[in-house]
């Protein structure tokens, strides 16, 4: 028996798990058009390999991963590309971001094979994440993690690779209805990332409201004979948040701001391991997954869902009224966010889609609209499962002490609601946390805008104070060139310059010739042509300055 | 007696000393409260305080020649962070400066530019790109949006855009204020004041 261990804090919540488990998972309806957002994952976005018009077939690279945390993307099913544009994403801020954009034809033509791995246990630890990263698989806990990353310990050794399967969220029953039906998938998956790993032990936690997935797996490890654990903990609300879990499992504590590995463990969650099966032994990236349709829908239950499907086409399959449709959830009650369009598609991390209808109120953690003054009760603090002070850290996120809130280490706050359950006046605290944080990540990446502005102004100043300089050094030499050698030179060739304007000159002042003892008739012929001359020379002057030339006019006619 | 005096006078000697090396070898170069200041102040270089630039200014309020109240482009966080640091009261952003503005950065019009450098010069962080007579375009990320370039420009193609919001800078926004503070005309408020 596994000694099991117990972290701070809280919350037992009402499960709602039994609806959407009555019914095996089955493959969801092909939609007309998948939307696969280029950053699905936490990292930089992937870059598209495909133009729009190309032919796709399903699982055929379709963005590659630039970056080492980033994960490439592939198309979920054969087709066209229609588009690649922003459209709206899954995320809280109902934002658009690059997408591609699919139109699919119904034949789900395969891309062919390009790889067989016949025993994965040949392959070294490199070439085995080379697949998964190949693959796309990111975290499908909730995070989407890129999975390969997580699966390199970068040289420290692992002492224990833990297998969440506690979805300790109310309504989320995708990771239990894998379980119980992908077993041994996931067993084989799990012991392909221990091989990268190279971990000594392996554990799988699983909440003790599962007993079916937990007798599932059990029987499989049995039957393997494989050196895995498979552990019942107690349903705890936020067990499987990866460092409570790794409490619960090892007793040990993951340090303030730090990762698993430097404590010799790493967590990944259930649907990764059968992920990372799926494309080491079907050579399959992850195109697809497993997601829980809850809430207020007549068939609530889970599908194998095309990565990219519009939410709308999932609820409207599950039996969602759209007239009464109220607001849809992504992820679990406590830990979700809103959505603000039923077009945002399901996205590799997306576990769950919880309808709220005017039927059906979710329950969530807390209201806006029923909020009243803190108490200063203390519950939360007590249910806090990572020793924070949610009150005090509410009042400065109130003051907008930015300083002081994260003394109080407000970035180790998992966000993971048991402070907003538990308050008695329904303050959205987590909503301040996520406020507060923004608001710093926003501060710190201001002042590195700030620091670089100031660099090239500095730069700048330098810049221009060095060409004000170089232009005085160069006039200096100029003048003291003109002073020095070659004056005579130069004086000289002015001096012929002026010759040759001076003779110029002079050709010019030339009188007309023969003028001399000349005939009236001639000389009057001359006066005439003179006269017209003169005229000539004063319509000219006249269009040039109207007032001036009028003015002269009139004084030449008395 | 004699020797107290002359056990006095060699301590004196030798703390004099002590402190005389300590002056120099720990000399403080500049100014340190300047760049504290200038820590603060968002390097927008816009001039809108009446100093040539953010140091300037900075340099000012250390010497207790300008007040903490001319920035535009910081507005109230900068004076409420100047306050802080310099023990004085904020107040609220001296209108003559300009007011503050969501932050924006330049656009240049590319059919419209003719090429003529001006707004190049008038940059105070080299965020233009161009040549003489050739196109000039505005370097997004290094723009800090100070304006400074939009006068000079003889055909007027500069304008002044807001920051594009992406996923990345989206920021969540502050829960709003509860119902029981919500001002209410028809019933006052039973809340006592100083709980928050």
């Amino acid at each position: 028996m596994h000694r099991l261990f117990q972290f701070k804090g809280g919350v037992v919540l009402k499960e709602h798990k039994k609806d959407s488990t009555a019914t095996p998972v089955q493959p969801a309806k092909l939609p007309p058009t998948l939307i696969l957002p280029l950053k699905q994952h936490i990292g930089t976005p992937a870059e598209p390999v495909v133009a729009v018009g190309d032919k796709v077939l399903k699982g055929q690279l379709i963005a590659r991963a630039g970056d080492t945390i980033c994960a490439p993307l592939h198309a979920p099913s054969s087709g066209t590309v229609l588009a690649i544009a922003d459209h709206p994403v899954p995320h809280a801020s109902g934002m658009s971001a690059p997408c591609i954009i699919i139109k699919t034809d119904g034949e789900e033509r395969w891309r062919p094979r390009e790889r067989n791995v016949f025993n994965f246990a040949e392959l070294s630890a490199q070439e085995l994440r080379g697949i998964i990263r190949d693959a796309g698989i990111v975290g499908l806990g909730g995070a989407g993690f890129p999975a390969a990353v997580k699966l390199d310990p970068g040289g420290r050794p692992v002492d224990t690779l833990i297998l969440n399967g506690a979805e300790c969220e109310p309504y989320i029953t995708c990771d239990e209805m894998l379980l119980r039906e992908h077993a041994l998938e996931v067993l084989a998956g799990l012991l392909m990332m221990r091989h990268a790993l190279n971990a000594k032990h392996c554990i799988i936690g699983i909440e003790n409201n599962k007993p079916e997935a937990f007798r599932a797996l059990d029987e499989e490890i049995r039957n393997s004979g494989a050196d895995v654990e498979v552990v019942e903990v107690p349903t705890i609300y936020p067990t499987g948040s990866e460092k409570q879990l790794i409490q619960v499992l090892t007793g040990k504590e993951v340090p303030a701001g730090g990762l698993p590995i430097d404590i010799g463990i790493v967590c990944h969650n259930v649907g990764t391991a059968y992920a990372v099966y799926r494309a080491v032994e079907f050579d399959q990236p992850l195109i697809s997954r497993y997601v829980t349709i809850a809430g207020s829908v007549a068939h609530a239950r889970n599908l194998e869902v095309l990565i990219g499907t519009p939410l709308g086409n999932l609820i409207e399959e599950c039996g969602g009224n759209r007239r009464s449709l109220r607001r849809i959830i992504v992820g679990g009650p406590m830990m979700g966010t809103a959505m603000h369009s039923d077009a945002v598609p399901v996205v590799k991390a997306t576990n769950c889609v919880l309808v709220e209808s005017t039927m059906h109120d979710v329950p969530l953690p807390s209201r806006d609209e029923y909020t009243m003054p803190c108490i200063r009760c203390g519950n939360c603090a007590d249910a806090c499962p990572v020793n924070l002070l949610p009150q005090q850290m509410y009042w400065y996120a109130r003051a907008r002490d930015f300083d002081k809130i994260q003394d109080y280490n407000l970035f180790d706050c998992i966000e993971c609601g048991c402070c907003d359950y538990v308050c008695p006046s329904q303050i959205p605290l987590v909503g301040y946390y996520r406020y507060a944080k923004s608001e710093i990540w926003n501060q710190e990446a201001e002042k590195r805008l700030a620091d670089l502005a100031r660099e090239r102004h500095q730069f700048r100043e330098f810049r221009l104070e060095r060409e004000k300089k170089e232009r005085a050094e160069r006039h200096k030499k100029k003048r003291s060139a003109v002073a020095k050698g070659g004056s005579d030179d130069k004086k000289a060739a002015i001096q012929a310059a002026m010759e040759r304007v001076r003779a110029k000159k002079s050709e010019q002042d030339n009188v007309p010739k023969n003028t001399d003892d000349l005939t009236p008739a001639q000389q009057k012929q001359v006066n005439d042509a003179d006269q017209r001359r003169r005229e000539q020379s004063r319509e000219e002057k006249i269009r040039e300055s109207p007032s001036e030339s009028k003015a002269k006019i009139t004084q030449d006619r008395p | 007696m004699l020797s107290a005096l002359i056990a006095l006078g060699v301590l004196g000697v030798l703390f004099g000393l002590l402190l005389g090396y300590a002056a120099i070898r720990y000399k403080v170069e500049g100014d340190p409260l300047v760049e504290k200041i200038d820590a603060i102040l968002p390097q927008t270089q816009c001039g809108q305080c009446g100093y040539p630039g953010c140091r300037p200014y900075a340099e000012a309020i250390a010497r207790d020649e300008a007040d903490i109240n001319r920035c535009p482009p910081g507005g109230e966080t900068v004076i409420i962070a100047l306050a802080d640091l310099l023990g004085r009261d904020p107040k609220p952003l001296d209108e003559e400066c300009g007011e503050e503005k969501p932050k924006m950065v330049a656009y240049i019009q590319e059919e419209i530019c003719i090429g003529c450098t001006l707004c190049i010069q008038a940059c105070p962080v080299d965020a233009i790109l161009g040549a003489a007579k050739q196109m000039h375009t505005i370097i997004e990320s290094e723009c800090t949006g100070c304006e400074l370039c939009v006068d000079p420009c003889p055909v007027d193609c500069i304008d002044m855009v807001p920051v594009r919001q992406s996923l990345d800078t989206w920021k969540w926004p502050a829960p709003p204020p509860p119902p029981y503070e919500q001002p209410d005309d028809s019933a006052p408020n039973p809340q006592p004041a100083g709980a928050h």
